[in-house]
C-alpha cells in the first residue's frame, strides 16, 4: 500500500498497465515530455519512451481519429483530451466512429480506447475547462462512461478502463486530482465497471451522487446525522452502464432519494437515474425523486462558480423536501 | 531555401499524364511497369467496375439496392490506385470508394449488403484490409493517419491509403490527418478525387487553391497531381508514394482529376448545375476508352473482350445481388449484442423486450 492523491493513482494505473501490455500507448497535448498539464503523465514518457508516450500536434479530431485507427491496429490507446471543454472538437471521432466501430462492422473491428479528460467546477479555471459533459456521453450508445472519485476507485476503474475492450470515457474532476491522499494497493488491481459504491450507509434517506459531488454528498450526510437524518450515500462511479441494482437496493431500504449532480438540471444523468427508479421501483417511494444540480445555465463565470456549485446546504434542503414529502 | 518564388503558389501545377487520350505512353518515363497479364486485369476490373455501375444504379431505382454513390468515370482512379498497393496495405475509404473494397477482397454481395442497410456489409472478412465506407467525409482521412502510424509503430513496411473528394479537402479533419502525418513522418496515401463537385457545388467554391495539390504544402508533405481518367499516371504515382512511404519518407498527397459520368447519388440532377458540353467534352477522356486503345494497340485486348466482361460481370452482379437478397435478415437482438464485447445488464434487459 502507499499513499497517493487521485492524480498519482490515475498515473500509477496507467504505468501499471503500461508494463504489463506493450500495446498501451498514450497520447495527447503535452503528455511526455512535459507529462502533461496536470502531471498526471509525468515520468511515463521518459520510462517507456517517446513510441508509447507521445505528444500530439494540438488538434483534438485527430487525437480521436488517431486514436480510433490505432485500435483498428490490435493498440490500447489512452488518448488525452486537455480539457473537458475541449472534445466538442473530438466528438466525432469520439461519440461517432470509436462508439460505434463494433456495431458498424458487426464485431469485425472494436476500439479498445481510454478517453481521459480533466474536468469540473470549484477551481477558477478558465471557461470551457470545467463544464460537466458526460450527459453528452451518456445519450450516445456504445461508449461507457466512468468518473471516480477517490485514488483507489480511480486507480482500479482505469486499469478496468483500459483492458475492456470497448471505448471507456474517464472524466477526471480537477478539484480531486491533489485534494486528499488515500492508501491505494501497489501493482494490479481492478474495480469493475458498471458497480457502484455504497459510501455511508443509511436507513432514512438516499444521496446518489458522482464525482465532487460525492464528497459534498458525504458533508450533507454528516450535518444531518446531527438533526439524527441517517442518509445513505451512493458513489455511482460509472454512469454508463449505471448499476441499477445497487441503486434500487438502497430505494427500497430507504423509500426516499435525491440525486446530486454538478451538471446542469436538464436532461443529464439525474433524469435517466429518476427514470429507471420510477420504471423499477415507484412503488417503493414515499417522496418524489428529487434533483439537486447547477442551473440551467452556461458554466458560470469563475468569481461566481462557488454559488452556481451544488453546495451542502442544497444537498440538505433537497434531503428535507423528500423527507418532509 | 527553395529557389521557388512565392508566386507558384497561386498558380496551377501541371498533372501528370502518362497515356494519351490516343492511347499513347507520352511520360516513358512514368510509365508502370505492368506485364502483359498485369493490364489484362487491370483492363478487366475498370470493365467490371463500369458494369457494375450500370447495373447497381438499375437496382437503385428497382428498390434492390440502397444507399449508392456511383463511380463511372473514376474507374482510374478507383481501380488504378487499390491495383498500385499490396494485399497488406490498408484502405480506408469514403462513401463512393467501394470499388476499391471489393477489389481489396471484399466480396461483392457484402457491398450490396452495405447498400441495403445491413450490418453484414461491414463485417469485412479477416485478411481483407479495408474499412467500411466512411460517411462523415474526413473521418476516414484521420483513420488512415492512425492505422499508418500503427504500422510505423509495429515497423511494418505497409502504407494506409484514404480516399476523399474535393469538398473533402475543406474539413478541418483533412487538414488534421495530413499535418498529423506531416509531423510523424507516416506511411499514408492521402487520395483525392477531384472530380470538379461535392453534390453540386463545384471545386472554385470549396478553395481559392489552384489544386488541392497545393494543400500538402501545409502539411509539410509531398503533394502531386495526376490526370484521374489515365490509369498509368494513377499508378504510377501511388506506386511511388507507396515506395516512398515504405522507405520512410513519409506521407503524400495525390490529387487525381476526375469526373462522374453519373450524378452524386441516386438522387441528384445533374442538369441543374452541369452542362452537356462539359459532360461531353469529359465523356471523351473516357479512362476505359483510353486504356482499351493502348492494350488493343499491343494486341491485348479486342470489343469481343469487353463485351465478355460485361456479360461475366453482369453475371457476377446478379448471383451476389441474390446472395445479398438470401442473407439472414436481422434482428434487434442480434443488433444490441453487436454494441460491445460482453452486453451490459441494461442492453440484456432491452434486448428481452424484443424477444418476446
Amino acid at each position: 500500500m502507499a499513499q497517493m492523491n487521485m492524480k498519482e493513482a490515475i498515473r500509477d494505473a496507467m504505468r501499471v498497465e503500461m508494463k504489463r501490455d506493450p500495446n498501451v500507448l498514450i497520447f495527447g497535448e503535452d503528455v511526455g515530455h512535459a507529462g502533461g498539464v496536470f502531471r498526471v503523465t509525468e515520468g511515463l514518457q521518459k520510462e517507456f519512451g517517446e513510441q508509447r508516450v507521445i505528444d500530439t500536434p494540438l488538434a483534438e479530431s485527430a487525437i480521436g481519429g488517431m486514436a480510433v485507427g490505432l485500435g483498428v491496429q490490435g493498440f490500447r490507446p489512452i488518448a488525452e483530451i486537455q480539457f473537458v471543454g475541449f472534445i466538442f472538437e473530438a466528438l466525432d471521432q469520439i461519440l461517432v466512429q470509436a462508439a460505434r466501430m463494433r456495431y458498424r462492422s458487426g464485431g469485425r473491428y472494436h476500439s479498445p480506447i481510454v478517453f481521459r479528460t480533466p474536468f469540473g467546477g470549484g477551481v477558477k479555471a478558465a471557461e470551457l475547462h470545467t463544464d460537466s459533459l458526460e450527459g453528452l456521453i451518456a445519450q450516445t450508445p456504445g461508449i461507457k462512461l466512468v468518473i471516480p472519485s477517490n485514488p483507489y476507485d480511480a486507480k482500479g476503474l482505469l486499469i478496468s478502463a483500459i483492458r475492456d475492450n470497448d471505448p471507456v470515457f474517464f472524466m477526471e474532476h480537477l478539484n480531486l486530482y491533489h485534494a486528499f491522499r488515500d492508501e491505494v494497493p501497489e501493482g494490479e488491481y481492478t474495480v469493475e465497471l458498471g458497480k457502484a459504491n455504497v459510501v455511508r450507509e443509511g436507513s432514512d434517506v438516499t444521496i446518489l451522487a458522482y464525482g465532487l459531488m460525492v464528497h459534498t454528498a458525504v458533508k450533507a450526510a454528516d450535518e444531518l446525522e446531527k438533526n439524527g437524518v441517517k442518509a445513505e450515500v451512493i458513489d455511482l462511479r460509472t454512469l454508463v452502464p449505471l448499476d441499477i441494482d445497487t441503486i434500487l437496493a438502497s430505494v427500497k431500504k430507504t423509500n426516499r432519494v435525491i440525486i446530486v449532480q454538478e451538471a446542469q438540471k436538464s436532461a443529464g444523468i439525474a433524469a435517466e437515474v429518476i427514470a429507471q427508479i420510477n420504471e423499477h421501483a415507484i412503488l417503493h417511494l414515499e417522496a418524489p425523486v428529487l434533483r439537486v444540480t447547477a442551473p440551467d445555465t452556461v458554466y458560470p463565470f469563475a468569481q461566481i462558480e462557488d454559488q452556481w456549485l451544488p453546495t451542502p446546504a442544497r444537498i440538505i434542503e433537497g434531503v428535507n423536501k423528500v423527507l418532509e414529502f | 531555401m527553395s529557389k521557388i518564388p512565392y508566386e507558384v503558389y497561386t498558380e496551377d501545377v501541371e498533372a501528370l499524364t502518362v497515356l494519351s487520350p490516343d492511347g499513347e505512353i507520352i511520360n516513358k518515363a512514368k510509365a508502370p511497369d505492368l506485364t502483359d497479364d498485369q493490364l489484362k486485369e487491370l483492363m478487366y476490373r475498370m470493365v467490371f467496375t463500369r458494369t457494375w455501375d450500370d447495373r447497381a444504379v438499375n437496382l437503385g431505382r428497382q428498390g434492390r439496392l440502397g444507399f449508392y454513390a456511383p463511380v463511372s468515370g473514376q474507374e482510374a482512379t478507383m481501380v488504378g490506385s487499390e491495383f498500385a498497393l499490396d494485399k497488406e496495405d490498408f484502405v480506408c475509404p469514403g462513401y463512393r470508394d467501394m470499388p476499391q473494397l471489393v477489389w481489396h477482397g471484399l466480396p461483392l454481395y457484402q457491398a450490396f449488403l452495405y447498400s441495403r442497410g445491413h450490418q453484414h456489409g461491414g463485417q469485412i472478412p479477416e485478411g481483407v484490409n479495408v474499412l467500411m465506407p466512411q460517411i462523415i467525409i474526413g473521418a476516414q482521412v484521420l483513420h488512415a493517419m492512425g492505422i499508418a502510424m500503427g504500422f510505423k509503430l509495429k515497423q511494418q513496411k505497409h502504407v494506409a491509403i484514404t480516399y476523399t473528394g474535393d469538398g473533402g479537402s475543406s474539413e478541418g479533419d483533412f487538414y488534421e490527418a495530413l499535418n498529423y502525418a506531416g509531423v510523424f513522418n507516416l506511411p499514408v496515401i492521402f487520395f483525392v478525387q477531384n472530380n470538379g463537385y461535392a453534390i453540386t457545388t463545384p471545386f472554385a467554391k470549396q478553395t481559392a487553391a489552384k489544386s488541392i495539390a497545393h494543400k500538402a504544402v501545409a502539411a509539410g508533405i509531398r503533394g502531386v497531381k495526376v490526370d484521374g481518367m489515365d490509369v498509368f499516371a494513377v499508378i504510377s504515382a501511388v506506386r511511388e508514394a507507396a515506395e516512398r512511404a515504405r522507405n520512410g519518407e513519409g506521407a503524400t498527397l495525390i490529387e487525381a482529376v476526375t469526373y462522374r459520368f453519373r450524378p452524386h447519388s441516386l438522387s441528384d440532377d445533374t442538369s441543374k448545375y452541369r452542362t452537356k458540353e462539359e459532360e461531353g467534352q469529359w465523356s471523351e477522356k473516357d479512362p476505359i476508352a483510353r486504356l482499351a486503345k493502348y492494350l488493343e494497340k499491343k494486341g491485348l485486348w479486342t470489343e469481343e473482350d469487353t463485351a465478355r466482361v460485361k456479360d461475366e460481370a453482369k453475371a457476377k452482379v446478379n448471383e451476389q445481388i441474390k446472395k445479398a437478397e438470401q442473407t439472414e435478415k436481422m434482428t434487434i437482438p442480434g443488433l444490441i449484442d453487436s454494441m460491445f464485447e460482453t452486453t451490459p445488464k441494461h442492453l440484456e434487459a432491452q434486448k428481452a423486450d424484443f424477444q418476446k
